[in-house]
């Protein structure tokens, strides 16, 4: 780029800086108040468009000025609602649990009083005397916020929110750039694709710049297939822009015009949101032809997926973008070689796209600084299951696994012990107690045989049965199987047969070993991941709890007493009280009956096993027993007229 | 076919066409195309298949083998109300499956299944995102999180109320008349 469009270039987009300055002066400046509320799926979930509109109700009847402002997803799934109350004089105050009736309080209290009511504060997000700040807890103080920095705190449906923030700025250093040194950045960020494999970014695009073939394409990988887990989502949600900003600035080191980002079909907020932000984009000649009065051109479409777990293996993805059954194809060809539509495609996940515009921002060597010398920067896990402070987390590669769970999401609840934690899906694993200690990166996690995978964290707790986890996810990987070979459609049948055997108490001697070895042949047989990755978490479970499995073959007993063709429930008749019948209301199959000295008994012909009664009877009496053999629940006849 | 067949299926013919004229008959526009259906119908004819596969000039098994790939597509009208309910890794450990039981026993189908009244539908979902949440059950576009077993009956008496209030209040706004 020569010195006359590079000063043209800065100029237009000057003027798109200063326009974003003036909207946020004129919504900061001048004494209002902003009132930040979370609106991502989470937030909208737990209440957040009735504790808007309370917010509205109670600014209308006081004569309040504030401005209302929806933003995207902090993290902090477990306090959502959230709300940031900025008031000048104070810092921003983050408000958890906020319900209809908190949002009216904080009106007439904080905004009119001037008193900011501190039992339903969760900190300050600036250090100040009056306030004591988020960064006193481990959730705020050990993550590192590099992909996130803005989610939940900028509105996502304003390009101008995302300007201000200092967005755009490294598309705008990229097209001042040769493409071939912005891929060298990329290569020595050590940047590796966090959709599950972690190939080296950088190599990958370089691959299609050295295609012959001029016409190149981006894909951004935001399938998200994994049942439990939702960063990606979260991320599309909260701040579109940075993909798109990413997106471009690898369209422009690749020599790309068009892109696609593929959504699940299980996100509409998220697809809805991307394509407002797309069209914001083009609007204001971000996006388009001749972005920002360069010779660079780019279209961005999001493509909808339909719900097949499959099609976020990037062959078969690329099959479904084109009106075809997502069936994983043969590599080679890999996309970069021969991709959608036979051209030279670049298929990337959300999270390495959104890493993008920070390294190219802030350079390759800074991004080194974070996270481990193989596994460069940070991961962003969703940790869910068993755990306090479920949500989403950004920390450092590096991190033990033990200082996430138990410094950062506090923990387990509810007095119980920890026992597992399953990461990356269908193709992970499950760590037990003495796994904690790894590091998180790429490399350490797949040698204890779990796996980075996408960035779904499921915690488990001592009520958790391993081969119910095993089976589980046989049940989830047999049924997205896409039938193309042999070992994945059948062996995958098989595996879940036996653990469904096992887990109804039939399990026969050799089962385990059987186990083990289908597993090994399913991987080896295999033509995509999904096949080859389905059987470890049977191979993990077996290879930590292999006593649990014994338990389960061998005595028919589940440790856990989970599985409940294992698992009895019964009262227990010396603290049951008379009179009290608590329970009986609460059993959904009317299975619970009075005995003959006016006591409860549970008719086990017709329990369903849900616990229910046993959440119901009050703590005084503390009655309802939960058995697994030798164990077994006593025989009590229900009477006649029972 | 009788008389009402036949408007119904002239009126299928015409709302297909216009839903089609905005696609480009491009083998690449079938997905799009099938969720814009879906949208719009709730479910994929057998009729609106070939419709579909017609104007792409594919084979209508084409379509077909297509379209039940895809979770999301179904072949039958869901029920006015439809339940999701949540059987991602998080919701099961949170004993996802007792809840989906519930509403099985209580409305008297299985997931995948609508109610003889067409009032309900039960579905089974892998992770609507709020995991946080864990058991989750979305209820046409409402997230209900943190379930128990003892929420279904409620929330289904709930809907069961609301359409009595409701026929009671064409009831009167007729007799008024
Ligand atoms: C069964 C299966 C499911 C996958 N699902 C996803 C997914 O949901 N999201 C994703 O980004 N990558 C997924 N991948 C990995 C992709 O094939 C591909 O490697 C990735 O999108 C490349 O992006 P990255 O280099 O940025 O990681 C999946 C792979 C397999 C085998
Ligand atoms: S697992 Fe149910 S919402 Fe994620």
């Amino acid at each position: 780029m020569n010195q006359n469009s590079r000063g043209k270039l800065n100029q237009v987009f000057a003027s798109i800086k200063t326009e974003a300055e003036r909207r946020f002066q004129e919504m900061k400046g001048h004494n209002t108040q902003n009132i930040f509320i979370g609106m991502a799926t989470c937030g909208l979930a737990s209440g957040a468009m009735e504790v808007k509109a309370a917010f509205e109700q109670a600014l209308l009847e006081r004569k309040l000025n504030a401005h209302i402002i929806p933003v995207g997803c902090l993290g902090h799934c477990y306090a959502e609602p959230l709300v940031i109350v900025d008031k000048p004089g104070f810092p921003p105050i983050l408000y958890h649990d906020v319900t209809p009736g908190k949002a009216r309080l904080l009106v007439k209290a904080f905004l009119e009083e001037g008193d900011p009511v501190f039992e339903h504060v969760l900190g300050a997000l600036e250090e100040s005397d009056t306030i004591p700040s988020v960064l006193e807890f481990p959730r705020f103080n050990q993550e590192k916020k590099v992909v996130m920095a803005n989610s939940g705190l900028i509105d996502p449906e304003d390009i101008y929110q995302y300007i201000q923030k200092g967005g755009y700025s490294a598309l705008v250093k990229a097209l001042t750039l040769e493409p071939e040194k912005i891929i060298k950045e990329i290569q020595e960020s050590g940047l590796r694709g966090r959709g599950g494999a972690g190939f080296l970014t950088g190599i990958k695009w370089q691959l299609v710049r050295n295609a012959k073939e001029k016409d190149r394409i981006i894909i951004c990988n935001a399938d998200e297939g994994d049942p439990g887990a939702y960063m990606d989502r979260a991320l599309l949600e909260s701040n579109p822009h940075l993909l798109i900003e990413g997106i471009a600035i690898a369209a422009y080191a690749v020599g790309a015009e068009t892109a696609i980002i593929y959504v699940r079909a299980e996100y509409p907020l998220a697809g809805k949101r991307m394509k407002n932000a797309i069209g914001q984009s083009r609007q204001i000649g971000l996006l388009g032809k001749g972005i920002l009065g360069t010779d660079f051109d780019l279209d961005v479409a999001v493509f909808q997926g339909s719900g097949a777990f499959v099609c976020g293996e990037e062959t078969a993805l690329i099959e479904s973008i084109q009106g075809k059954r997502g069936m994983p194809q043969p590599r080679p060809p890999y996309p970069s070689q021969r991709g959608l539509w036979g051209k030279p495609t670049v298929v990337n996940n959300v999270k390495s796209m959104a890493s993008v515009p920070p390294i190219v921002g802030n350079g390759a060597q800074w991004y080194r600084g974070i996270g481990t010398e193989k596994s460069s920067g940070t991961a962003i896990f969703s940790v869910v299951g068993n755990i306090i402070h479920a949500g989403l987390v950004e920390i450092p590669m590096g991190v033990t696994l033990r200082t996430l769970i138990f410094e950062i999401c506090g923990g387990i609840p509810n007095q119980k012990k920890f026992k597992a934690v399953q990461i990356g899906g269908p193709s992970g694993g499950c760590l037990p107690e003495s796994s904690l200690d790894i590091p998180i990166d790429f490399d350490s996690l797949t040698e204890a045989g779990a796996m980075m995978g996408s960035g779904g964290m499921v915690v488990m707790d001592e009520d958790a049965c391993m081969v119910d986890v095993a089976r589980y996810f046989l049940d989830f990987t047999q049924k997205e199987s896409c039938g193309k070979c042999t070992f994945c459609r059948i062996g995958t049948k098989h595996l879940l047969d036996i653990l469904e055997r096992i887990a109804r108490g039939e399990g026969r001697n050799g089962d385990i070993e059987l186990l083990e070895n289908l597993s090994l042949d399913i991987n080896g047989g295999s033509l995509c991941g999904l096949g080859k990755t389905a059987p470890n978490p049977v191979l993990t479970t077996v290879k930590y709890f292999r006593d649990e499995y014994e338990a389960h073959v061998r005595e028919k007993r589940c440790p856990a007493m989970m599985c409940r063709a294992l698992t009895a429930y019964y009262i227990d008749l010396d603290t049951c009280s008379r009179g009290c019948d608590a329970c009986v209301g609460s059993c959904p199959t009317e299975s619970i009956f009075t005995t003959k000295n006016r006591k409860k008994a549970i008719d086990q012909s017709s329990c369903v096993k849900c616990g229910e009664c046993m959440s119901a009877c009050p703590p005084e009496y503390d009655a309802v027993r939960k058995v697994s053999p030798p164990e077994l629940a006593p025989k009590i006849e229900r009477p006649e007229d029972g | 076919m009788d008389h009402k067949g036949e408007i119904e299926e002239k009126a299928l013919l015409h709302d297909m066409a216009s839903i089609l004229t905005s696609f480009e008959k491009e083998r690449s526009n079938l997905i799009p195309i099938l969720q814009m259906i879906q949208e719009k119908y709730h479910y994929l004819s057998a009729r609106a298949l070939q419709i579909v596969a017609k104007h792409l000039e594919v084979s209508s098994c084409e379509v077909y083998g297509v379209a039940t790939f895809y979770n999301q597509f179904r072949f039958y009208p869901p029920g006015k109300h439809q339940i999701r309910v949540c059987l991602g890794t998080a919701c099961h450990v949170r004993r996802g499956d007792i809840i989906l039981e519930n509403f099985e026993r209580k409305l008297e189908i299985k997931a995948g299944e609508t109610t003889t009244n067409r009032e309900f539908s039960i579905d089974r979902v892998a992770c609507v995102g709020c995991c946080a949440l864990a058991p989750v059950t979305t209820i046409d576009d409402t997230v209900h999180g943190h379930m128990a077993p003892s929420k279904v009956e409620g929330l289904i008496l709930g809907f069961e109320i609301e359409k009595e209030r409701r026929k009671r209040e064409n009831q009167q706004g007729e007799s008024k008349q």
